[in-house]
């Protein structure tokens, strides 16, 4: 177990180092990102140019580049941003991180639940109405562009029905502190929450009932039912456990994307500022300390989700435990 | 205590309705054991699922009569079908490497079993796991029930399955080629053990094989069934000794021998069974018989009585 969480560690230390590289060397070599030319300003004389460069150590051999702004990143957390002179990115990054957490943490559970619902339904009733009728609102859920549907959610809640009982209680878009306002973190996030949940629900129900159905063909199954157990019994203690495989899997991979920033569409129609929103903003800049701090964040968040998802494996299947 | 009459399945598929099963009767006495032997696709196992009542294909169409004591399980409600299954018939499987869910020990899967029909506590039934995996000698029972399927090897996993399956004491326990999968040692523990436990549960037992040489040891009565029918029946020695039917006798030719020389190549029965879209319309087995005759083009009735063989032949020797 504890070498298990010592490769672990490893892993995570060479997939930030291996990104970090990646990321630094993309920056370096992609025209028009010269630093100092930003930084000095558009009309800046060669001088001043050149005393920007001195200062900022962009004269120096890219390793050495590249090895102080780990340094800063890492032990001083003082690494400030190419674009606004002065603004520490570390905090700033720390500041978006629950904002993102809390909005991807909220919609993975209702994905979760109800795409947990919508496979077992359509499992158990397959070939049935109610089976095609949850694979075809799944699909819908899945196409739909969730920049749309925020966008829609909003000028329903916010503007056209905000003055009827059904959204009266939605608040102003933006984002509160769950210290601070736990009720109004709620009540921003509800919308939000079900707008991300709603592409998901769909494909994970949808590869939960695949699989169930998959599974209900096993000789266990028929074993189950020659002990003269219910058939709602079998689906859910049988044939769930060693259906969720693919959905854990699915999931580690969603999550980790959406924490690490893949959240970003739903992040800007709900004005969050999370970090989706602010790589996007640096990327705009090409604000390198910036992109370098919230990629290394989401590989760390990546990875994390990885091995959680490894110790999901564990829980549900006992032949992943021995082997 | 099991009467079977006129026994038919179909299917329906792309390609028109198939008689999988076609007026088979049979009985079975109290704590006996029936031996039903034939071909791969025979079948043997199908018209049993019947019994277990287990066929849940919605292509199939079940007729005919199946009596447990005197109830009637064809068209039973499938709640009432449901206690019985596990509690007064039970059945085991061929392959027991993926008999038992993978995430669930063994005593959690006997102890759901015992749970399911009687109103039981957790801690009573899994004592009463220990005691039947003692009763189907697994070593060291006490720990053997925290163990996961995979973690047995295939003779312990099959004895575990035994095991669940007689944890309701069924009147009737179903064992579906249940040694096939297993080498030839484990095969004759596992025969033993049947035979034992059939003597200590007064269970009857319906044996199903490909194997005459299985059927020797084990079977008081024998049905050996071909293409969907049933072609020959009657008492082990009857079978063995005195066949009637050529499609017994070729079977029987191709038992190795237990003692002596092995022969270099068994001789199998040439040819293979007929597709059920394409049944002969007289006897079935008619285009692999040596002792085919004109009268064959004929359907045969199962005739004579308790040791009773389907073809013409009989009446001519
Ligand atoms: N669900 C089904 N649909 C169509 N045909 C089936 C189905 N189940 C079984 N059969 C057919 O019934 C026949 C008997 O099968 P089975 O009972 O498994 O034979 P055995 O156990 O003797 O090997 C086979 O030819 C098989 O193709
Ligand atoms: S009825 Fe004819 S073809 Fe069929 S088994 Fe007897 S002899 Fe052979
Ligand atoms: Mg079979």
């Amino acid at each position: 177990m504890l070498l298990a969480l010592l490769r672990r560690f490893g892993q995570m230390i060479f997939v930030m180092f291996g990104i970090s590289v990646l990321v630094f060397l993309i920056f370096f070599v992609t025209p028009g990102a010269d630093p100092a030319a930003r930084i000095a300003g558009r009309n800046a004389s060669p001088e001043t140019l050149e005393a920007v460069r001195k200062s900022f150590g962009f004269d120096q051999p890219v390793w050495v580049q590249y090895l102080t702004m780990m340094k800063k990143l890492f032990v001083t957390q003082d690494l400030t941003s190419f674009v606004n002179r002065g603004w520490k990115v570390v905090p700033a990054v720390l500041d978006t991180i629950p904002v993102t957490l809390s909005l991807v943490i909220g919609a993975a559970i209702l994905w979760v639940v109800f795409g947990m619902l919508v496979g077992l339904i359509a499992a158990a009733t397959r070939g049935s109405w109610i089976d095609k009728l949850l694979m075809a609102l799944g699909l819908v859920g899945c196409a739909m562009p969730v920049y749309w549907l925020g966008e829609m959610m909003n000028l329903v809640s916010q503007s056209r029905y905000h003055d009827t009982w059904l959204f009266s209680w939605v608040p102003p878009l933006g984002y509160k502190n769950l210290s601070d306002d736990p009720r109004g973190w709620f009540l921003t996030l509800v919308i939000p929450w079900f707008t991300l949940a709603i592409l998901y629900i769909g494909l994970y129900g949808r590869v939960l009932r695949a699989n169930l159905i998959e599974a209900m063909q096993e000789d266990y199954i028929r074993t189950a039912r020659a002990k003269g157990l219910s058939e709602t019994r079998i689906l859910l203690r049988h044939a769930l456990r060693t259906s969720l495989i693919s959905f854990v899997t699915l999931f580690g991979l969603d999550f980790g994307a959406l924490v690490g920033g893949a959240a970003l569409l739903t992040e800007v129609v709900f004005g969050l500022q999370g970090v989706g929103k602010l790589t996007y903003d640096a990327l705009q800049n090409l604000d390198l300390p910036v992109i370098m701090t919230t990629v290394i964040y989401a590989s760390f968040f990546v990875v994390l989700a990885n091995a959680l998802v490894d110790v999901v494996y564990i829980l549900i299947d006992p032949r992943v435990r021995s082997a | 205590m099991l009467e079977v009459r006129d026994l038919r399945i179909s299917f329906r598929t792309e390609h028109g309705r198939v008689q999988a099963i076609d007026g088979v009767s049979f009985d079975v006495g109290e704590s006996e054991i029936l031996g039903v032997v034939g071909e791969s696709g025979s079948g043997k196992t199908i018209s049993l699922l019947a019994v277990m009542g287990l066929i849940n294909d919605p292509n199939a169409r079940i007729e005919g009569s199946i009596k447990l004591r005197g109830r009637e399980l064809v068209g039973l409600e499938p709640r009432e079908m449901r206690k019985l299954r596990g509690r007064e018939i039970a059945m085991i499987f061929q392959d027991p490497m993926t008999a038992m869910t993978p995430v669930y020990t063994i005593g959690w899967q006997i102890a759901e079993q015992i749970m399911a029909h009687e109103k039981i506590g957790k801690a009573a039934a899994l004592a009463r796991a220990v005691d039947l995996l003692a009763e189907v000698n697994i070593p060291n029972p006490r720990e053997a029930i925290h163990r996961f399927p995979h973690q047995l090897s295939g003779g312990m996993r099959q004895r575990a399955v035994i095991a669940m399956a007689l944890s309701c004491n069924p009147a009737l326990l179903i064992a579906d080629e249940p040694t096939t999968a297993l080498d030839v040692t484990v095969q004759a523990q596992i025969l033993d053990l049947i035979r034992k436990l059939r003597r200590d549960h007064k269970s009857a037992v319906v044996f199903i094989t490909h194997d005459m040489g299985v059927i020797a040891e084990m079977a008081d009565r024998v049905m050996v069934m071909y293409s969907g029918r049933i072609v020959e029946r009657g008492t082990k020695a009857e079978i063995l000794l005195e066949p009637r039917h050529p499609y017994t006798r070729a079977l029987l030719d191709s038992i190795p021998p237990l003692e002596g020389e092995k022969p270099k190549r068994l001789r199998s029965i040439p040819g293979s069974p007929p597709s059920l879209f394409d049944l002969p319309k007289g006897c079935s087995f008619a285009p692999r018989c040596p002792s085919r005759f004109e009268r064959c083009a004929e359907r045969p009735a199962l005739e004579g009585g308790k040791h009773a063989a389907a073809c013409f032949l009989k009446v001519a020797s």
